[in-house]
């Protein structure tokens, strides 16, 4: 098994706590790994990406081979466009369509989600309308992480699990949030796909 | 045995933990800031009295760790690559002195400058220094290699780099932990010379110096780090060195290549391992992260007999940090590409957070300057560097840690008055203080903004040394008190803190204006942390 996943948003977006919940349920699951994060300058509201990798075998780059992930994860749909370069021809890309704007010359909101629906494999939802259905508006990272549950290789419930470990800290109430936006973000995954989309 | 989810950075922490660390100095530098932070953060160092407080700069800290070493402990000091310009003149001397307990300089240097102003290379300044330097090509590997070069340290009595690029320092794997050891008891040099630099000992010393070179070459040759693994293809033998040595096995194992390989992770360089894998092959490659620092020596002055492929002849690209692409390239194979990305996809620069304090000191900032035109403003390194940017478009330089102050100096005294530096408080105290003396004592017509925001920012929020210090630091060194100037920048402030700075400008001396307003972030961070307690 590997699993190669780009995770990509803008900083302070979240996605170092998806990478984490992956990574927690993926050393649950007894399987090697390596993540490559963001510190520093980009952080600070620029692009920023994870490389996040598993496999039952031994992992020798930190960085994924263009060409070869197997999905990418994105909480900011312009973003998501901006690792193609990465995305295998029968990868996943897994969206939010909220755009993110803080340049002047942010493409037009819509223009971007059609790109996004040009690629092949790919899932775009609301997961900042969907994240505030399910209790607040700051846990669209973990929508997006159940939008593509489907797709990462490790059962749901290790993943569930990690959500729990990574949040634990800040007591149960933001733990059961952010589970409840992880369901809920699989839910609307398969209304994506079955075209009746939110 | 334990298993722990650790970036490199935080594996090099736990391995000086489990190694048994007395003390650990830095002043926070991406990609290094996390190891110094994960032994602050850890319960155990904590208890086992660690000492572990930020340093001013990386001068002073390289000279505390070498004080703990000399006191028989084991110290180790951390930095960025730039922060060891700053450290270079401890750094080289205590080579010469050698030292008493065990010192481990750890380095990160950050090619493709992801947060930084160069790509320079640590490694020439080990072999500069002539000390033993560990590059890990992985996070288990980073976190043995502290017990090691503390062993290496311990044994040759000398300081032992450990060389890290910013993938390896910001990349988390499994780690399999090792026994633990105690620290070392307190005790003092055997020769209490040693480390008296004096010319008549310092020839002393440097001799010892360079007769123990034998030694540490050997210990590269024997090192079970610096591994030659056969191959049944010959017609190329691999030099891969730290990182590059993944990036090559990434692609040995996906096109099924059968070379041999000699993975490099301690230098100096073990030449007869170089010597056997040379004679074997044809032609050889080097893979290594940074300058081309192995492959200039493979090929010598005058070439070396034997083929070398690497950066300098363009199989590998001269600049940037290596990935599994390039050298993909380099091994000849064509290269994987996914989608193109698509064109309206715009870049996403870095920018200063919603309501920081900086945006505000630039917004006056260019008001009060409108009247003097652009091209005056020397500013510094911090999230304040990014007032380079537009909207701001403020300032005109970003050189190294405290230029700002001496740049506008050395501009005033040329004649373009009125001149202005744009430091942050943490670079101000790490070394912009004694440029501000210059200034006094030239009585320079510079205008000194500090934006004091209260934190090391750029870094994630570390402790700044200069927090309710600043008045009495410019005041003591002979800023006359009437312009040492506090102002707080908000919006509802902008008129006020216009008319104080162009009131300075045209002051013909030294003045100083402290914009102080704490970071947002750090803020936010402490009122949660705060509720948390609660």
């Amino acid at each position: 098994m590997k699993s190669d996943i780009i995770l990509s948003g803008v900083g302070g977006q979240g996605i170092l706590s998806i990478a984490a919940a992956i990574g927690l349920a993926a050393v649950e699951n007894g399987l090697q790994l390596k993540q490559a994060e963001v510190h520093g300058m980009s952080q600070r509201g620029g692009a920023v990406q994870s490389h996040l990798r598993l496999s039952d075998r031994e992992i020798s780059s930190d960085l994924i081979p263009l060409g070869s992930a197997d999905l990418i994860i994105s909480v900011e749909p312009m973003e998501s466009l901006r690792y193609l370069p990465f995305l295998s021809p029968d990868g996943w890309l897994v969206t939010n369509s909220t755009p993110f704007v803080n340049i002047p010359d942010y493409p037009d909101a819509e223009a971007v989600v059609d790109e996004v629906k040009k690629t092949g494999n790919h899932i775009i939802i609301d997961a900042d309308e969907i994240a505030r259905e399910a209790g607040s508006v700051r846990s669209s990272n973990m929508v997006i992480l159940g939008a593509a549950s489907k797709y990462i290789g490790i059962p749901e419930e290790k993943l569930t699990s990690g959500i729990r470990a990574v949040f634990s800290r800040k007591g149960d109430e933001i733990v059961q949030l952010n589970i409840r936006a992880f369901l809920a973000g699989k839910e609307n995954a398969a209304k994506y796909l079955a075209g009746s989309t939110v | 045995m334990q298993k722990l989810m650790l970036l490199g950075d935080e594996a090099i922490a736990q391995g000086a933990i489990d190694a048994g660390l007395s003390g650990i100095y830095a002043y926070p530098g991406t990609p290094s800031t996390e190891i110094t932070e994960y032994v602050q953060a850890s319960k155990e160092a904590r208890e086992s009295g660690v000492h572990s407080e930020w340093s001013a700069n990386e001068k002073t800290a390289m000279e505390s760790a070498l004080g703990m070493a000399y006191a028989g402990k084991r110290a180790m000091v951390c930095m960025k690559h730039v922060g060891l310009n700053v450290a270079a003149d401890p750094f080289m001397n205590t080579a010469i002195t050698g030292i008493n307990g065990g010192l481990i300089v750890t380095v990160a240097d950050d090619p493709s400058m992801h947060s930084s102003q160069n790509e320079q290379d640590s490694r020439f300044y080990g072999k500069f220094a002539h000390i033993p330097v560990l590059e890990p090509s992985n996070q288990q590997e980073a976190y043995e290699m502290v017990f090691y070069a503390f062993e290496l340290s311990e044994k040759f009595k000398v300081p032992v780099m450990l060389r890290i690029t910013t993938r390896l320092a910001h990349s988390r794997a499994g780690i399999v932990t090792m026994e633990k050891r105690p620290q070392n008891e307190l005790k003092l040099p055997n020769d209490l010379k040693q480390f008296i630099l004096l010319p008549a000992i310092a020839r002393v010393r440097y001799n010892q110096l360079l007769n123990t070179q034998g030694s540490f070459a050997e210990a590269s040759e024997d090192s079970g780090y610096n591994r030659l693994t056969e191959g049944r293809d010959h017609s190329l033998g691999i030099v891969a060195c730290g990182l590059g040595y993944n990036y090559y096995m990434e692609n040995a194992r996906r096109y099924g290549l059968d070379y041999p390989v000699l993975k490099i992770t301690q230098y100096p360089l073990p030449e007869k391992k170089i010597r056997k894998l040379a004679d074997s092959v044809e032609k050889m490659m080097v893979i290594e992260e940074g300058y081309p620092f192995v492959e200039e020596m493979l090929r010598g002055f005058f070439n070396a007999p034997f083929i070398v492929n690497g950066r300098l002849d363009g199989h590998l690209p001269r600049v940037g940090e290596l990935n599994p692409n390039v050298v993909a390239k380099a091994l000849g194979k064509k290269e994987a590409y996914g989608a193109d990305v698509p064109e309206l996809v715009a870049n996403r620069p870095p920018a200063l957070c919603k309501g920081c304090s900086h945006a505000d000191v630039y917004l006056a900032m260019n008001e009060a300057m409108e009247q003097y035109g652009k091209g005056r403003v020397f500013s510094d390194i911090g999230c304040y560097t990014l007032g380079a940017l537009p909207p701001y478009n403020s300032i005109n330089s970003c050189v190294d840690m405290g230029a700002s102050v001496t740049m506008a100096k050395g501009a005033a005294d040329a004649g373009l008055v009125p001149a202005v530096a744009v430091i942050g408080d943490s670079t101000f105290t790490h070394s912009g203080i004694t440029g501000l003396l210059d200034a006094v004592i030239a009585n320079s017509p510079v205008t000194v903004i500090i934006s004091d925001n209260s934190t090391t920012g750029m870094t994630g929020g570390q402790t700044s040394a200069a927090t309710g210090r600043l008045e009495k630091i410019c005041t003591g060194i002979g800023v006359d008190p009437d312009h040492v100037l506090t102002l707080i920048p908000l919006k509802k402030n902008h008129q006020e803190n216009v008319d104080i700075m162009a009131r300075e400008l045209e002051y013909q001396g030294v003045s100083v204006i402290i914009a102080q307003r704490e970071c947002i972030q750090t803020a936010a961070r402490k009122r949660k942390m705060a509720k948390a307690e609660h």
